[in-house]
């Protein structure tokens, strides 16, 4: 199985070279992919080095542009797609139909791979993309079970890649409007859930206040581990009781069960945390080559992944689904 | 947090000192990497407060006018659009990528007031260079510059040490 690892700066993506990724994935400068902060991601000189770099070392990159074409900008998302193509990219990780069919159809010789923010989370969909725009690997939502994930790799005419550790979209991807709703920019659209400008923290006594735009979003007590203010994971009062509805503040971590993907067949996992510092990418990507090297499930590394965690604690998310 | 011995050191020292020292490592190491300006855009024009919440001196800087600001914790310090505190030697290593910002955040070593979009701008710009206060800061007379960045490298390692951080 391949290791894909993301890279929101060239300096990380460097680390994630030099640490034993098979593949790196990062976006340019622009809302064009789903990582829009300000300060990240590459500008077309640096990618154009940084591929370089990468493939001098035998490492792929893949560049994802993977948010939805907004009506009456669509160059911006081609230009993306041309240059990424032009600069060397071995593949690009899309979502938009209409930005896979421009793909396909101006760059057929490009790798497509399908962007988890395309929600495709079933047999049918994913078959009906590979023969339509020849799509090469889906990268699967975080909604499925293991047991759905090996079904779905063995019935897809594809490759498939999952993630296996870092922050977890618990929605359907690329069909959330939680962000939208509170502050007027998404994931899908502009690349930011709960964007920087609508975010503020606040003392109050010892503990803090998350918020976004209007909207408290949690209250952590003195010394509680915080997590990002992202409504999902935002603290409520329902029924007359506090906590949280639809997830904790926590990330996934499914280093558990490697072996199970390996089994099932899936052909790469992935990193989430491009917004993530290089100390994230290089503790990330050395535990989890340390394990598929060791091919145990050792937890030697698991504190310091717990540490690296959002609400310093981690789940297996859908992949132990038991609700259901 | 930062040892009393050295904390019990750096209270009397006069500000003008301390400034003028902030003042010539911050001009230096923008000259040394001019790459920071390109990562920050027009966030470098947002004065930026860094509080390290175990040393007695709040530093404020303007990056776009290379400037730092520095007053003794408890004066009013200049207006702010982000304010980042923290123990000193966390906020360095933080500065020299070997801690992740967001890691330290949900640990809540370090915390950040104000504007966020700057916060992140000058996180991503700094982890873009490679900061190494040693060798930045070393002095700038030839024959000084292997055992001033011998001494620095080993004060370094003794504090990040101390915090548990990784030295390598
Ligand atoms: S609010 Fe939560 S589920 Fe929705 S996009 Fe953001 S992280 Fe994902």
């Amino acid at each position: 199985m391949q290791l894909i690892c993301p890279a929101g700066t060239p300096a990380a993506l460097r680390d994630a070279v030099d640490l034993g990724a098979d593949a790196v994935y990062c976006g340019f400068r622009d809302e064009t992919n789903a990582r829009n902060f300000p300060g990240l991601n590459f500008s077309r000189e640096e990618l154009e080095r940084e591929i370089a770099y990468a493939h001098s070392r035998q490492v792929h990159v893949l560049v994802a542009i993977n948010t939805f074409m907004r009506a009456g900008s669509e160059a911006l998302w081609e230009r993306a797609v041309d240059d990424a193509v032009r600069l060397g990219a071995d593949a690009l990780i899309l979502a938009d139909l209409g930005l896979i069919a421009y793909t396909a159809e101006r760059h057929p010789q490009a790798r497509r791979h399908l962007s988890v923010q395309a929600g495709a989370a079933n047999a049918d969909h994913i078959g009906f993309l590979v023969e339509a725009f020849g799509i090469k690997r889906a990268v699967l939502p975080r909604v499925l079970s293991l047991t759905e994930v090996a079904a779905l790799t063995r019935e897809v005419p594809c490759e498939t890649e999952v993630f296996v550790f870092g922050g977890l979209c618990v929605m359907e991807e690329g069909r959330c409007s939680l962000s939208s709703y509170a502050t007027g920019l998404s994931p899908n659209m502009h690349g930011v859930c709960s964007p920087a400008s609508h975010v503020r923290y606040r003392k109050d006594g010892e503990a803090m206040v998350s918020m976004l735009g209007d909207f408290t979003i949690n209250r952590f007590g003195a010394g509680e581990a915080a997590g990002y203010p992202t409504i999902c994971k935002g603290r409520f009062t329902a029924e007359g009781r506090d906590g949280y509805v639809f997830e904790d503040p926590v990330s996934l971590d499914a280093l558990a069960h490697l072996d199970t993907l390996h089994k099932a067949g899936v052909s790469a996992l992935k990193i989430e945390g491009r917004q993530r510092g290089r100390a994230y990418v290089a503790q990330v990507v050395k535990e989890i080559r340390r394990r598929l090297q060791s091919g145990s499930g050792a937890a030697d590394g698991a504190e310091a992944l717990r540490r690296m965690s959002e609400g310093q604690r981690t789940t297996e998310g859908s992949y132990d689904r038991r609700w259901r | 947090m930062l040892p009393p011995i050295l904390r019990l050191l750096a209270t009397p020292l006069p500000l003008p000192l301390v400034q003028g020292m902030a003042q010539a490592s911050l001009t230096h190491i923008l000259r040394e990497h001019p790459g920071l300006f390109d990562r920050l855009g027009t966030f470098a024009a947002r004065p930026i407060a860094i509080s390290p919440t175990d040393a007695p001196f709040d530093f404020t800087l303007v990056l776009a006018r290379r400037s730092v600001r520095v007053t003794r914790r408890g004066a009013t310090p200049p207006a702010y659009a982000t304010r980042i505190c923290g123990p000193i030697v966390l906020l360095l290593a933080l500065a020299e990528g070997r801690l992740d910002g967001d890691a330290e955040f949900f640990g809540r070593h370090i915390s950040i007031e104000g504007d966020m979009e700057t916060a992140l701008a000058l996180r991503n710009a700094a982890e873009s260079i490679p900061l190494d206060f040693v060798r930045d800061l070393a002095p700038p007379w030839r024959w000084a510059q292997r055992p001033g960045q011998a001494v620095l490298g080993a004060v370094r390692r003794s504090l990040l040490e101390r915090e548990g951080v990784p030295c390598n």
